[in-house]
C-alpha cells in the first residue's frame, strides 16, 4: 500500500478520534483570517545559478544541475548547478589559495572587520532573505523572519569580535588557524546553520567550503552572494551545491583539514568512518530525540506552550525538537486535552503568509518519511490526534499530529521522525522519566518543566543531553554552546566553546 | 636451610574493584629483558573487557555524583597509597623494563605527582571550562563540562605506569569511568598499581585495568556500544586507524596521544581532563 493511501486512512483514523471526543473547544474554522502574504516583490531570484567558487559564480565542470522548487506549490524556482568531482577540487584548491594569499595574511583585527561586514549585509537584506529561506524550504514567513535570519547575522556579529580575541579563549596556548575547512549543512536552517559554520571558522582564521543541501541551496547562494558584494578575498568563501556525492567528495578531499556536519546519526557516522586515520578533525551535529519533561507542579498553560513549540516549530524539522512528550501521570489527562484543542488553532498554509504557524514539509522524500512512521504508529497500537486543518492540494503538507498511549518500543518514540509529530508518553516518579528521557541512543536537548527550582537543578543535571531547557524549549544564542552527547554527535557550535573545533592549539 | 622460600605474587585483572583471573583460563608469561622469567599475567578475554565494561558503566553515575572535593581526596589518596609503595614499584619497573634503578625511581616518583597533579584539578577544571552565557534574550543560560561517560584507554607500551596514571587520572577526576587496556609488553607495574586503586577509597568499577593482547582486545573496545570515548594513547597507526573507523558505531569520542616525553609538562593540564567531557547548556527564563 503507498504511503498516501495510508496516510488518508490514518487521516480518517484521527478524525473519528476527535468526534469522538465531543465537545471540545471550536476553533480554526470559526474564525476566518484575512490572507497576509509577504509580497515576494523584493526578491531578485536568478533562474539559473552557478557555484560559487574562488569569488566568482561559475558554471560546473560536471555539467550537471538540478531544479530547486518551492515545496509548498512544487514550482520550480530555479536552476542549480551541481559541483561534481572535479568542482569540489576547483573549490577546495580555492579555499586553498584564499588561505594562503589573503585570509592568513589579514591582521586578526582585519579579519574580524569583514566578518562584521557580512553580518550587517544579512541584516540590510533580512526580508528579501527571509522570504527566499521560505520560498525554498516551506518554512513560516513569521519564522525565517523572525527566527533564523536574527539568529544568522548575530551569529556572524558574535563571532567577528572573536577574530582578534581568540587567545583569551584559550589561555596558555598559541592559537593559530586550520586551514580549510569542509562544511556539509541540512536543509532545515539553510542560512542559519550556514551562519554556524562559516561566521567561526572566518573568524577563527580558516577558509571554507561549504556545501548547501540538495533542497534549499538559494539562500547559502544568496550568502556567497554577499560575500561577494563584501569584497571578501577570493576563495575565503566558497559555496558548492550537490547532493550526498558531492558531500562525500568534500569528506574525502585530502587537502580539507576540517570537516564539520550538521545531519542524519547515519550520514554522520558514515563520515567518522571515512575520516578515521586521516588526520582531519572532525564536529558532528547529528539527530536527536529529545524528550520534554512535564511535571504535575509545571505551569501548564505554558508548557502547553512549550511542547507546541518544541515540535511543531519549523514542521518539526529540528534535530533538537522536542519530539518526546514525558508527563506525569496526574497531569497527563489536562496535558492531553490542552494539547488536543491547541493543534486545532495552529494554522497550516502558505509559508509567506503571515499567519502561518506550520508551513510545508521540505521535500517529497521527507513527507513519504514521515507518513510511513505515522502509519508505523497506528500499526503499532499508539492512538493518533491530528489537526483536522484543511491541507492545500499542491506541495508536501503534513498536518500537527501527536500520538498518546505510547511505549518506549514503539519506533515513533525511538526514531527521529524529523516532522510535525509527537509522541506522548506518562511517567510517575522522577526517576522514571529520567530513566526514560535518557533511554535512547540520542542526546541532542531535552525540556523540564516545573515550578520547584530544585527539581530543576536535580533533573537537568541528570539529563543526558548537550542542550537542557527548563520552563522554556528551543532557544539559541550565538554566545550558547549548542552541540550533542552520545549519538547526537560531538563538538559544540556557539560561545566559546565552539572556537575549539576551528583552531590549532600548541 | 634457614632462608624462607620467596613468596610470588599472582597477577590477576583489576574488575569492578576485585581482583580476578580470566575468565578465559589463558596466560603469558612475562620475562625480562634478560630473558628471566618475572610472572604469569592473565591474559585478557573479550568477555573480561566486556565484564569490565559493566562494571564501569554501573559504577559511573554514583561516581559522577560524587562532589568535587570527595574525588579530589580520592585521587589524593591514590596518590598516598602509591608513595607508600614507590620502594615495591620502582623495583618491578627495574626488572620489567631493564631501567635503572634511579629511572624505576624516577617513574614513581613522576606518577605519584600526576596524580597529586590531577588530584587538585577536581574542584576547578569545571570553574575553567564552564560558562555563563550572554545571551540576547531573558534568560539565564550557562554551560557546564559533564563527564562523557565510560572511556576506554590503550595505555602506552612505555613507560607503562606513568603512561597509565597520566591517562587514568584525568579520565576519572571529572566522573568518567574507565576500562584501561594495558602496556603488553610490560603489564606488572601497571598490575601492581591496581593494588593502589583497590586501596584508596575508589569505588569499585570506576578504574578498570586488563591486561592482554592489544590485537585481540582493542577491536572489541572499539566497537561495545556501551563505551563512550577512548583515549588512544598505545596503537600502532594501523589499529589507530581501526579503533577511528569502529569507533563510529555509536559516535565514540577519540583522543589520540602520542607523546614521546610523559615526564614532560605539556603531558599533564586541563586539555587532558577536557577531552573526556561533554559541555551541558541549561536555560532558564528570567522573570517574575
Amino acid at each position: 500500500m503507498s504511503t498516501e493511501v495510508k496516510d488518508r486512512e490514518t487521516r480518517e483514523l484521527a478524525k473519528r478520534h476527535i468526534e469522538a471526543e465531543r465537545p471540545r473547544l471550536e476553533f480554526g474554522s470559526a474564525w476566518e483570517y484575512a490572507p497576509a502574504p509577504e509580497s515576494k516583490d523584493h526578491v531578485r531570484l536568478e533562474k539559473k545559478q552557478g557555484l560559487f567558487i574562488a569569488g566568482e559564480f561559475v558554471a560546473p565542470k560536471s555539467k550537471k544541475s538540478f531544479e530547486t522548487i518551492n515545496p509548498a506549490t512544487e514550482e520550480v524556482l530555479a536552476e542549480v548547478a551541481e559541483a561534481g568531482l572535479e568542482d569540489v577540487d576547483a573549490a577546495v584548491r580555492a579555499a586553498e589559495e584564499g588561505y594562503r594569499k589573503y585570509w592568513s595574511k589579514l591582521k586578526p583585527a582585519e579579519r574580524g572587520k569583514y566578518v562584521y561586514r557580512i553580518a550587517r549585509m544579512i541584516q540590510e537584506k533580512s526580508r528579501e532573505l527571509a522570504i527566499l529561506e521560505s520560498l525554498n524550504g516551506g518554512k513560516p514567513i513569521k519564522e525565517s523572519r523572525d527566527v533564523d535570519l536574527p539568529l544568522a547575522l548575530a551569529h556572524f556579529f558574535y563571532h567577528a569580535g572573536w577574530a582578534d580575541k581568540l587567545e583569551y579563549a584559550f589561555p596558555r596556548h598559541r592559537v593559530s588557524s586550520i586551514g580549510v575547512c569542509g562544511q556539509i549543512i541540512p536543509w532545515n536552517f539553510p542560512l542559519l546553520m550556514a551562519a554556524w559554520k562559516i561566521a567561526p571558522a572566518l573568524a577563527c582564521g580558516n577558509t571554507v567550503v561549504l556545501k548547501p543541501a540538495e533542497t534549499t541551496p538559494l539562500t547559502a547562494l544568496a550568502l556567497a552572494k554577499i560575500c561577494q558584494e563584501a569584497d571578501l578575498p577570493p576563495g575565503v568563501v566558497n559555496i558548492i551545491p550537490g547532493a550526498g556525492e558531492t558531500g562525500a567528495h568534500l569528506v574525502n578531499h585530502p587537502r580539507v583539514k576540517k570537516i564539520a556536519f550538521t545531519g542524519s546519526t547515519e550520514v554522520g557516522k558514515l563520515i567518522q568512518r571515512a575520516t578515521a586515520g586521516t588526520g582531519k578533525r572532525l564536529t558532528l551535529e547529528l539527530g536527536g530525540k529529545a524528550a520534554n519533561i512535564v511535571f504535575e507542579d509545571a505551569p501548564l498553560d505554558q508548557a502547553v506552550e512549550g511542547i507546541i513549540n518544541g515540535i511543531y516549530f519549523n514542521q518539526g524539522h529540528v534535530c533538537c525538537a522536542g519530539s518526546r512528550l514525558l508527563v506525569q501521570e496526574s497531569v497527563a489527562e489536562t496535558v492531553l486535552a490542552k494539547l488536543k484543542d491547541r493543534i486545532a488553532t495552529l494554522r497550516l498554509g502558505d509559508p509567506l503568509d503571515k499567519n502561518t504557524d506550520v508551513g510545508a514539509i521540505n521535500s517529497r522524500i521527507q513527507l513519504e518519511k514521515i507518513r510511513e512512521l505515522v502509519a508505523c504508529g497506528v500499526e503499532e497500537g499508539a492512538e493518533i490526534h491530528q489537526s483536522s486543518c484543511a491541507l492545500p492540494e499542491r506541495g508536501f503538507w503534513f498536518p500537527p499530529t501527536f500520538f498518546s498511549g505510547v511505549a518506549q518500543s514503539h519506533r515513533i518514540a525511538r526514531e527521529e521522525i524529523f516532522g510535525p509529530v509527537l509522541a506522548v508518553m506518562t511517567f510517575r516518579t522522577p526517576e522514571e522519566a529520567v530513566e526514560k528521557a535518557n533511554n535512547i541512543p540520542y542526546g541532542l536537548s531535552a525540556g523540564v518543566w516545573t515550578d520547584k527550582g530544585s527539581k530543576i537543578f536535580k533533573i537537568t543535571a541528570q539529563m543526558k543531553a548537550g542542550v537542557v531547557w527548563a520552563n522554556t524549549f528551543n532557544k539559541f544564542d550565538p554566545s550558547s554552546p549548542f552541540g550533542g552527547y552520545k549519538e547526537s554527535g560531538f563538538g559544540r557550535e556557539g560561545g566559546v566553546h565552539g572556537l575549539r573545533a576551528y583552531v590549532e592549539l600548541s | 636451610m634457614n632462608s624462607s622460600l620467596q613468596i610470588r605474587k599472582t597477577y590477576k585483572l583489576y574488575v569492578g574493584g576485585e581482583f580476578v583471573r580470566t575468565e578465559s583460563g589463558r596466560y603469558d608469561p612475562v620475562e625480562s629483558p634478560k630473558k628471566e622469567f618475572l610472572a604469569n599475567v592473565s591474559r585478557g578475554s573479550r568477555k573480561d573487557l566486556r565484564e569490565a565494561v559493566r562494571k564501569a558503566r554501573a559504577a559511573q553515575p554514583g561516581w559522577a555524583g560524587k562532589s568535587a572535593y570527595l574525588k579530589g581526596q580520592i585521587l589524593y589518596r591514590m596518590a598516598e597509597m602509591l608513595e607508600s609503595r614507590a620502594d615495591s614499584l620502582a623495583k618491578i619497573l627495574g626488572e620489567a623494563t631493564g631501567q635503572s634503578p634511579a629511572a624505576a625511581k624516577a617513574e614513581v616518583r613522576a606518577s605519584t605527582d600526576r596524580l597529586v597533579h590531577y588530584a587538585g584539578w577536581s574542584d576547578k577544571f569545571g570553574a575553567i571550562l564552564g560558562t555563563v552565557n550572554p545571551v540576547a534574550s531573558s534568560y539565564f543560560g550557562f554551560s557546564v563540562p559533564e563527564p562523557t561517560g565510560v572511556v576506554g584507554i590503550v595505555a602506552p607500551e612505555s613507560p607503562d605506569l606513568l603512561g597509565l596514571v597520566s591517562h587514568l587520572a584525568p579520565v576519572i577526576v571529572s566522573g568518567n569511568a574507565a576500562v584501561a587496556l594495558l602496556s603488553e609488553k610490560f603489564p606488572l607495574a601497571s598490575l601492581e598499581f591496581a593494588e593502589v586503586l583497590a586501596t584508596s577509597d575508589l569505588p569499585g568499577g570506576v578504574a578498570n585495568l586488563i591486561s592482554g593482547r592489544k590485537e585481540e582486545l582493542v577491536p572489541h573496545l572499539a566497537r561495545h556500544m556501551d563505551v563512550h570515548a577512548i583515549a588512544d594513547a598505545g596503537c600502532d597507526a594501523a589499529l589507530s586507524r581501526m579503533i577511528g573507523e569502529d569507533a563510529a558505531v555509536n559516535v565514540k569520542r577519540v583522543k589520540r596521544y602520542a607523546f614521546a616525553d610523559y615526564f614532560a609538562g605539556d603531558a599533564q593540564g586541563l586539555d587532558f581532563i577536557e577531552a573526556f567531557t561533554e559541555i551541558k547548556t541549561t536555560w532558564h527564563p528570567i522573570g517574575v
